[in-house]
């Protein structure tokens, strides 16, 4: 166990930091993967040249952020072993058969495929070609299922046996350790999450490229696809955040006691608080503006029934408030705004002007980041809303860690800080380079060109389009 | 569900199914990590496009059987997972910032022409530091490593040695010659013949380094010595060099005979052999003299739930993987295939 409260400290935001970089990826990535299973589809369907041309220009972005996310992805299989070595131990008959299993069923099919993906029809034919996009749809949706299982049975540990030895062992059924009780919300929702984040990205480029031409065919279709799925995915979004709420505050009420502020019980009835500053030390809300009783009404669904706050929640067992208090309303907050643009693009649409509300592009254009920040606020509450504990109740994060010295994991935060700010900024300039320029008629994609991270690039006509 | 009963010793399973991960790991990645060591050496232009694009759609399958290797370690041994990594902890954060620099350029080196330079040099130094860490990790693992109760023991730097640095340069060097004889099957012209120069020296090289890391290692602290000058150990001892030696002489006879496919396969041979020797020095621990794979091992009800997975899909997996192959086979240009 871990002598030194700076090298916990250390690991910690070691952990959480690359983490949280690696996410941001998937969370594109899965979105994309789909979305461009979808346009070739529909390529092939139709046999509407637009869609090759939207097709080409998505998977030019898919092919830098997806490199970026394998390559922070293994830095995580590695981080479990070198941080949390005690969790590891413990858990790992647990959990590390799901994250092979990830590995056997995920990674191998999404890289296997990569390569065709990317390299195109010349070599194997459109129908293959199409099937090898879905593969690796596919396969980051396998991913999502077991990494995000895994995940949930440390929030809820279910279908486990202690072992002699501390380590927790599986019981008779898998299923009851993979399907544990928060795995299905988590999982919608994070799904979705990455959905969303994906339709919001697509419809800010999409706006930006209308703003300057109205007229462009590739840019409306982006805007258009985009807009369904931010109308109709934004409330089913909402739907399950909150069922994933009322399951979290069966199983981890402490989370949820800090989700809403409430430091103190409420025998009848709960406020809502919308906004406030958390004050740890006194134990309550400054300033707070508050709906009264709303809170009982949308957790239990009865505005006098009565709600325990943190005050019956032993001070070791608390998870820090302030963090999540506000990581939650950022979450919550974007989720309406994405409602609101989905709901604004079905009243241009009635109206037909879908393509000429340049405030309504503007304001997708706005959006266009909020899904990375509302799916980072979103990991943070749960994470956070976890401490202290890594294995829910159970297994202490000050018990989990690697025995290691401070300055050796200092060193490597540092590193990892410098070199993540330094590699990924770059890749995310040239995706931001890669969406300013206007999608066009014979978008060049793959052919007859060298090939990079997994399949072949078009160097010769991307420099021509670059002017080289 | 299987019964675990079924299979005498899932812990033996495991260890080879692992065994299996890390060899087609070293197998497929170390030319591709080679191609970067050598990367320098191109001339700017054609030169190194075509040997960017000769690992392009490959290498990011070939990294997977280490996140396999990673992963099936902390699934099936999580002990041994546990006092590993933090034991190698140096070398490992370094092999994964190595492997993040040159991952990207791949990618990156074609969105950002004007900065092309820069990441070539991120993918050399990125694949020159992954390769030396891996190197000096094995070496370490293989001098031992202080353990009590169920954790490491030792400080921040036990994995730095004379040995393994060698163990590091040894490796450097053998990625490099896997890369040479992938430059002679994969390319033609100049490159190839820069191929057939790297080739002759680095195996040299590389021969000079599995001898001195033989001579080496019965003389390590532990199990080494009664291992391999002992009888029946003897057995083993005495083929081993010579069979190393066989090969050799056959690898520098494909050189000559200008062989464009003998070369890889050759050197990989000498690759084989190599790892032969280590499971024979590890064997049946995981961590040398400290952990055996018994000890380390997860559950029954944990390994043959893998196993169900593990048997269905690495058959499947290698199969699609020699696929891709196979749709990228042949002589590689500057661009593309042809
Ligand atoms: C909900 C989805 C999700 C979440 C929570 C995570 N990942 Fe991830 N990961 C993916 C979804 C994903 C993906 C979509 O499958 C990626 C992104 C890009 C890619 O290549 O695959 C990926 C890549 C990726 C890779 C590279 C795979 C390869 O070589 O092709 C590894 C090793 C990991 N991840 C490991 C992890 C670990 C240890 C995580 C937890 C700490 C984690 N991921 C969180
Ligand atoms: C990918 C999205 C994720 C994000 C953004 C995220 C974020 C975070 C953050 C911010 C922490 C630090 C909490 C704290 O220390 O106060 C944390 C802790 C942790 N997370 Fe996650 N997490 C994610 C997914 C996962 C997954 C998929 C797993 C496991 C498979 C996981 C395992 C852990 C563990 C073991 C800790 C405890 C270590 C610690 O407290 O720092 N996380 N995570
Ligand atoms: C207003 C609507 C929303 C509500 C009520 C809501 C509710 C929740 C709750 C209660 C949690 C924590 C669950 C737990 O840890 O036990 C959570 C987590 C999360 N949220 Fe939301 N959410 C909403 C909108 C969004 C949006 C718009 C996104 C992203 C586009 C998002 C992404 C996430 C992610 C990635 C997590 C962490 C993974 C997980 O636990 O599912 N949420 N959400």
């Amino acid at each position: 166990m871990i002598e030194s409260f700076e090298a916990l400290l250390l690991a910690r935001i070691q952990f959480a930091f690359t983490v949280s970089f690696h996410f941001l990826f998937p969370a594109f990535s899965i979105g994309l993967a789909s979305y461009l299973a979808v346009l070739e589809g529909l390529w092939l369907r139709t046999g509407r040249g637009v869609y090759a041309d939207v097709y080409r220009y998505w998977l030019k972005i898919f092919a830098v952020v997806f490199a970026m996310g394998v390559v922070s992805g293994i830095v995580m299989s590695y981080q479990f072993g070198t941080n949390w070595s005690v969790f590891s131990d413990k858990t790992g008959p647990v959990i590390g058969p799901l994250m092979a299993y990830e590995v056997l069923t995920a990674f191998f099919l999404e890289a296997g495929f990569l390569g065709v993906m990317l390299f195109g029809m010349r070599k194997v034919g459109r129908g293959l070609h199409f099937m090898a996009t879905c593969a690796v749809a596919v396969g980051t949706f396998i991913s999502a299922f077991w990494i995000l299982s895994a995940n949930s049975w440390m929030h809820t540990p279910t279908g486990f046996e202690m072992g002699a030895n501390g380590q927790f062992l599986p019981g008779p059924s898998w299923a009851a350790i993979i399907f544990n009780p928060s795995f299905p919300y988590r999982l919608v929702h994070t799904v979705i999450a990455a959905y969303l984040t994906t339709a919001f990205v697509v419809g800010a480029v999409g706006a930006w490229h209308l703003l300057c031409d109205r007229g462009n065919a590739g840019a409306r279709v982006m805007f258009s696809m985009a807009m369904w799925m931010a109308a109709l995915v934004a409330p089913i979004q909402i739907f399950a955040g909150d069922e994933h709420g009322l399951n979290t505050l069966e199983h981890q009420p402490a989370k949820v006691m800090a989700m809403e502020g409430h430091y103190d019980s409420h025998p009848d009835g709960a406020p809502l608080i919308l906004f406030g500053i958390p004050n740890s030390r006194e134990k309550r809300i400054d300033y707070a503006v508050e709906i009264p009783k709303a809170s009982s009404l949308i957790l239990k669904h009865d505005p006098n029934a009565p709600l325990a706050g943190l005050d019956t929640i032993p001070d070791d067992r608390e998870p820090p408030v302030g963090i999540i208090f506000w990581s939650f309303r950022v979450m919550v907050g974007l989720g309406f705004a994405m409602l609101g643009i989905g709901l604004w693009s079905l009243i241009a649409r009635a109206k037909g002007r879908l393509f000429d509300w340049p405030w309504l592009h503007r304001a997708a254009v706005l959006m266009g980041p909020s899904g990375f920040v509302a799916v980072l606020a979103g990991w943070i509450t749960t994470e956070v809303g976890r401490q202290p504990f890594t294995v829910y109740g159970l297994l202490r994060t000050a018990e989990s860690a690697s025995p290691l010295d401070a300055p050796a994991v200092a060193v490597s935060l540092i590193a990892f800080v410098i070199v993540y700010f330094t590699v990924f900024g770059a890749g995310v300039w040239y995706i931001v380079h890669l969406m300013h320029k206007p999608p066009h008629v014979g978008e060049t994609g793959l052919d007859g060109a060298p090939i990079r991270s997994s399949g072949v690039t078009p160097a010769p006509a991307m420099l021509k389009g670059e002017g080289q | 569900m299987i019964d675990a009963s079924m299979f005498s010793d899932l812990a033996m399973i495991w260890a080879v199914i692992i065994a299996f991960a890390i060899a087609a790991y070293v197998v497929m990645d170390g030319f591709d990590l080679g191609i970067g060591i050598l990367f320098p050496r191109f001339r700017v232009g054609a030169e190194r496009d075509t040997a960017m694009n000769s690992i392009a759609p490959v290498w990011d399958g070939n990294e997977t059987w280490l996140v396999l290797g990673g992963g099936g370690l902390l699934a099936a041994f999580p002990l041994a997972y546990a006092i590993i990594l933090p034991a190698l902890y140096a070398p490992l954060i370094a092999m994964l910032l190595g492997l993040v620099l040159r991952g990207v350029a791949f990618e990156f080196r074609w969105r950002d022409p004007a900065h092309r330079p820069t990441w070539d040099v991120a993918f050399f130094t990125g694949s020159l530091v992954a390769t030396l860490a891996q190197g000096i990790a094995l070496g370490a693992l293989l001098q031992g490593i202080t353990v009590e109760g169920r954790a490491y023991a030792g400080g921040w730097w036990e994995w730095l040695s004379p040995f393994s640095l060698l163990t590091g340069v040894a490796l450097v060097a053998g990625y490099a010659l896997l890369g040479s004889c992938w430059l002679i099957w994969k390319t033609e012209g100049r490159l190839q013949d820069q191929g057939y120069g790297f080739a002759r020296w680095l195996a040299v090289l590389l021969i000079l380094a599995i001898a001195a890391v033989s001579l080496a290692t019965p003389y390590l602290e532990g199990q080494y010595y009664a291992r391999w000058f002992r009888w029946p150990g003897l057995l083993v001892t005495v083929p081993m060099p010579m069979a190393t030696t066989l090969l050799a002489l056959f690898f520098f006879r494909s050189l000559r005979a200008r062989r464009e496919a003998a070369p890889f396969f050759l050197a990989l041979g000498l690759f084989g052999l190599s790892l032969l020797g280590l499971g024979i020095s590890i064997w049946p621990d995981v961590i040398p003299g400290r952990v055996s794979i018994w000890q380390a091992a997860a559950p029954d009800r944990s390994l043959s739930f893998m196993l169900v997975g593990a048997g269905v899909m690495i058959p499947v997996i290698l199969t699609y993987t020699a696929w891709a192959y196979w749709v990228f086979r042949g002589k590689t240009g500057a661009d593309g295939y042809h």
